[in-house]
C-alpha cells in the first residue's frame, strides 16, 4: 500500500523533501513507516526520541495503524509563538 | 477569518477583537497578547524569521488550546491567529485575544494560551541571523502530556 510521508523543518531539510510517497507492507503502523524511512535516511534517527507524529493531520502514537492512502507526518520539537 | 487560524497575511488585532466581542454585552474585559519578531536571540543578531507550519494540524491545535482554556475559565471566549512565512523584525507572529466578564480570567487565559502554543502547535521558526541560519526547536509536542499542561496552568495563575 501507498502512504504520503510529510516532514517538517529540520526533518524536511535532512530528507531533502517535505513530501514523499512510500510503499509499505500491510499491516503497517507509524513505527514501521518511520523505520523504513530512517533506514533510507539515517540522519533522521537523531529525532527518534524527540519527534511527534500525526496521521491524517491528527496527533498519533508510533503504534497507530496506518492504512492505504494515509498521510503520516513526522514533527520535530515545535518552536511557534 | 475563523477565531483560530494560521495565515500568511499580516495579523489584525483590531479585527480579531471586534469579531470576538461583537454582540456580547456580558464582557467586561478583553486581554490581548501579541508576539513580535525580536532582533536579538541567544546572543545572535536576527535578520528575519521564516515560520513553517503543518497547517491543518496547527489550526486544530489552536482550537484545542481554546477549548482547554474554556475548560478552566468557562466564561471566556478566545481568538488566536498565528502568522507563517517570512516575518521581519517587529512583525507580529501571533495574536491572542481573550474576552471575559472579568479581567482575571481574560489575563490568565491569554497567558495559558501562549504557553500551550509553544508546547503543542506544529509551527517552526527558521532564524536567519548574522552569520547563518538555524531551525529553532523547543519542546517535543505532546498534546496529551498532562505535566506540560500543568506547567502552563501554573504560569498562567501565578
Amino acid at each position: 500500500m501507498r502512504v504520503t510521508v510529510r516532514l517538517f523543518a529540520r526533518l524536511r531539510d535532512l530528507a531533502g523533501s517535505g513530501e514523499l510517497m512510500r510503499e509499505v507492507e500491510a499491516p503497517a503502523t507509524v513505527r514501521t513507516v518511520w523505520q523504513s524511512l530512517a533506514a533510507e535516511i539515517p540522519a533522521l534517527v537523531e529525532y527518534e526520541g524527540t519527534m511527534s507524529v500525526a496521521v491524517n493531520a491528527e496527533y498519533a502514537r508510533m503504534a497507530a495503524a496506518v492504512h492505504d492512502g494515509d498521510e503520516v507526518a513526522f514533527l520535530p520539537p515545535v518552536s511557534g509563538g | 477569518m475563523p477565531l483560530a487560524a494560521v495565515t500568511r497575511e499580516p495579523l489584525d488585532l483590531q479585527a480579531l477583537t471586534r469579531d470576538l466581542v461583537q454582540g456580547t454585552p456580558g464582557d467586561g474585559a478583553v486581554a490581548a497578547f501579541t508576539g513580535l519578531v525580536r532582533h536579538r536571540n541567544q546572543g545572535r543578531t536576527v535578520h528575519f524569521l521564516e515560520y513553517e507550519a503543518y497547517e491543518p494540524l496547527a489550526a486544530k491545535a489552536l482550537e484545542r488550546i481554546i477549548n482547554e482554556a474554556r475548560e478552566t475559565w468557562p466564561a471566556i471566549r478566545m481568538g488566536m491567529h498565528h502568522r507563517i512565512g517570512r516575518l521581519e523584525i517587529g512583525d507580529a507572529s501571533i495574536i491572542i485575544v481573550a474576552a471575559s466578564p472579568h479581567r482575571a480570567d481574560a489575563f490568565a487565559a491569554c497567558r495559558y494560551a501562549i504557553e500551550r502554543v509553544k508546547q503543542i502547535v506544529p509551527i517552526w521558526k527558521r532564524e536567519h541571523f548574522e552569520g547563518g541560519e538555524i531551525w529553532l526547536e523547543g519542546a517535543p509536542a505532546d498534546p496529551d502530556d498532562e505535566q506540560a499542561k500543568l506547567i502552563a496552568h501554573k504560569i498562567a495563575c501565578v
